[in-house]
């Protein structure tokens, strides 16, 4: 609605501009030297498409102008065109990179560009592809590092982004603060499994994962996690792979957490799969009581097939047979 | 438990709609004003692979157009030796095992130049045995090793070809410390990907590598209450899931792991009793993509105990009996 509306003489526009009126290749006289190409399915048509009008004009135009090698400006603003229409067509995308190159075109506008694509389109390989190309032709990481983290703020889960995310901190040495950006996501969504790889990529790739300092601290953090969402896989995964290099049943602080659990009577298929873990190792290095510790496995393992996690039965039953095969004397399997 | 999966309706499908499926096939290849078909020219070569496997698992591949499909996918080999997706796209990886996997399908290998595929397929390869998805853009991704792989072990040419051993180094580098494998190094444990990784290394050899146990707990995690599977953790189930997470199964020899009947549930929920095909979950719009996927998985299970459909094979998701039919070898024991 236009300001105050009655009284000042200014003539109503609504509320858009009105759009100017879309046309087509074929009708702009800067194309007239140009002949578009149709589209050629071949000898063979296992079926004839229809597309739109406008789609086929772009495309017919698109076709022509790398059938003519032609690299120029307004060849870089049809490639946009295609893009859009297409997003998920990479022959269009690989020209226009190779457009970008030959003109030496303004990167900032080509990322501006593809950042707008992303938002609309951002599951889609080639644009993730393209701007990885762009960041890396500016040699500069630039704004990269929020960009992506405005883009999990809309899907903390996305795969692209976050793959696009580890090149960047690989490529530009960005690893300052990813832990902290990490742990806001995990603060945010404790069950983002992708965070969680996200921490462990960092912590390899960054931090000292051999260190006991580092352990120490993540194992506390995966169970400080655990606490709160016992029965999310993403910590306990995490826990795991922090501890892959590790005897688990010397751990005594770990073994203390685990037990307190229990006896909080924590339900988690996941804690119970880790007592067997650490039973298991007890019986490998032959620590403890042989008999007792099978015991005990096998009441957890029952539980869980019985009760706890009855959807995975049969994996439950092979970890009970496995581990009477190695360590019971008795034929008492199953 | 977990908080992300659905919830099967209470009028579920509870039987397999073969006819439907077949119908929604047929249809789907003469549909021309098909705004979605348009859209997925770049990938027209994998959907025709996706239609011609779902009908061969139907036993019913003689309802499509065999000379059309074949002079099709001929007409998309490049001269490097590559398959485009359609006309007018350039060649890649993915389109190539495609290609080849329907050449088998409708016994017409030796149509195509084997030799330039092959050459291509070792171009692809990059010093740390990892293999790009096409000549020009530099994309990596476990995905491109399976299908070169894949692609060279149906032309039977995977000796003397591609450096084996940096191939599987580069699949261990993309695992995880959970025992799943991504993308590429670094990147999340996604189902996909680790059927990528497994059927690699299952027609390499090279299984004994891999934490079998560690992994196939993995997998069958991605069971959820509803019955469905996930892709990853936190995730929702989708019946393409029910394709690599049970074939990955298949592969390391735990497909027991899961629960068959809640699966076959899920699977058959997710039928459109009005179109045939089948969609990711029980709702939604389906097309051949959730539709061979569907299928394949209920094959796996051994649904209705193999009378349905015919017996696919886990690593190449092809019908079984037209690889033993072509002379591939199929190893019938992947791992003990």
């Amino acid at each position: 609605m236009s300001g105050s509306g009655s009284g000042d003489g200014e003539e109503f526009v609504g509320w858009e501009e009105k759009p100017k009126p879309y046309i087509f290749y074929k009708d702009r006289p800067e194309w007239s030297d140009v002949q578009p190409v149709p589209q050629n399915d071949g000898p063979n048509p296992v079926v004839c498409i229809a597309y739109t009008p406008k789609f086929q004009d772009v495309y017919d135009y698109f076709r022509a102008i790398v059938h003519r090698n032609e690299r120029s400006s307004r060849a870089l603003k049809l490639t946009e065109d295609a893009a859009i229409l297409n997003p998920a067509n990479y022959t269009v995308w690989a020209y226009r990179r190779s457009i970008i190159n030959d003109l030496k075109s303004d990167l900032d506008e080509e990322l501006k560009l593809s950042t707008k694509m992303v938002f609309e389109h951002p599951k889609n390989y080639q644009i993730w592809f393209h701007r990885m190309a762009i960041i890396d032709w500016l040699k500069d990481p630039g704004d990269e590092l929020s960009f992506i983290a405005s883009v999990l703020e809309l899907d903390s889960k996305n795969y692209h982004a976050w793959q696009h995310r580890q090149w960047l901190i690989r490529k530009f040495n960005l690893w300052e603060g990813e832990l902290e950006f990490v742990s806001s996501l995990i603060d945010r969504d404790i069950r983002n499994n992708s965070a969680w790889n996200q921490r462990y990529f960092v912590i390899s790739n960054f931090k000292d994962i051999n260190s006991t300092d580092i352990v120490e601290s993540e194992v506390e953090y995966s169970l400080n996690k655990i606490r709160l969402t016992p029965n999310n896989e993403s910590p306990w995964n995490y826990l795991r792979g922090i501890l892959q290099s590790q005897c688990l049943y010397k751990n005594t602080s770990l073994r203390a957490a685990l037990d307190t659990m229990v006896n909080n009577n924590i339900c988690s298929p996941f804690l119970e799969e880790f007592r067997v873990d650490i039973i298991e190792e007890q019986l490998e290095d032959g620590i403890g009581n042989k008999d007792e510790l099978l015991d005990v496995a096998k009441d957890i393992l029952d539980n869980l097939s019985n009760t706890l996690d009855t959807i995975r039965v049969n994996y439950w039953n092979y970890r009970l047979k496995k581990i009477n095969r190695q360590y019971s004397n008795a034929a008492d399997v199953e | 438990m977990n908080t992300v999966d659905v919830k099967l309706p209470t009028d579920a499908v509870k039987d397999l709609l073969l006819k439907q499926h077949i119908k929604f096939i047929e249809s789907y290849n003469s549909e021309t004003n098909h705004y979605e078909y348009t859209m997925t020219e770049y990938l027209r070569i994998s959907g025709i692979y996706w239609c011609v496997t779902a009908m061969d698992l139907m036993d019913s591949i003689d309802k499509l157009d065999r000379e059309a499909i074949v002079g099709f996918v001929l007409d998309c080999q490049m001269e490097c030796g590559a398959f485009r997706p359609c006309p007018g796209h350039d060649p890649h990886i993915i389109c190539t095992l495609s290609a080849v996997q329907i050449l088998i399908t409708f016994d017409a290998l030796n149509k195509m130049n084997i030799d330039a595929c092959i050459n291509y397929i070792i171009s692809l390869q990059c010093k740390d045995g990892s293999f790009t998805g096409d000549s020009v853009n530099g994309e990596i991704d476990t995905r491109f090793t399976f299908c070169a792989v894949a692609t060279l072990s149906l032309l039977n040419r995977l000796n003397d070809t591609i450096n084996v051993d940096s191939a599987v180094e580069f699949i261990h580098l993309s695992s995880n410390f959970d025992g799943g494998f991504g993308v590429r190094p670094g990147s999340e444990s996604h189902s996909g990907q680790v059927y990528c990784a497994l059927g690699t290394l299952a027609l390499l050899g090279r299984l004994s590598e891999i934490d079998a146990d560690q992994l196939g707990w993995w997998l069958c995690e991605r069971q959820l209450p509803s019955g469905g599977l996930n892709g990853r953790p936190q995730k929702l189930p989708d019946v393409c899931y029910s394709w690599w997470v049970l074939a990955s199964l298949a592969i390391i020899n735990r497909l027991h792991w899961i629960s068959k009947n809640k699966l076959v549930e899920y699977i058959l929920a997710c039928q459109d009793m009005e179109t045939g095909g089948f969609s990711d979950r029980p709702g939604d719009w389906p097309d051949p993509f959730h539709t061979l996927f569907g299928l394949a998985g209920l094959s796996l299970l051994g649904y209705n105990d193999g009378r349905s459909l015919a017996k696919v094979n886990p690593v190449y998701c092809m019908k079984e009996s037209r690889l033993e039919d072509s002379g591939i070898s199929i190893p019938t024991n992947y791992y003990s």
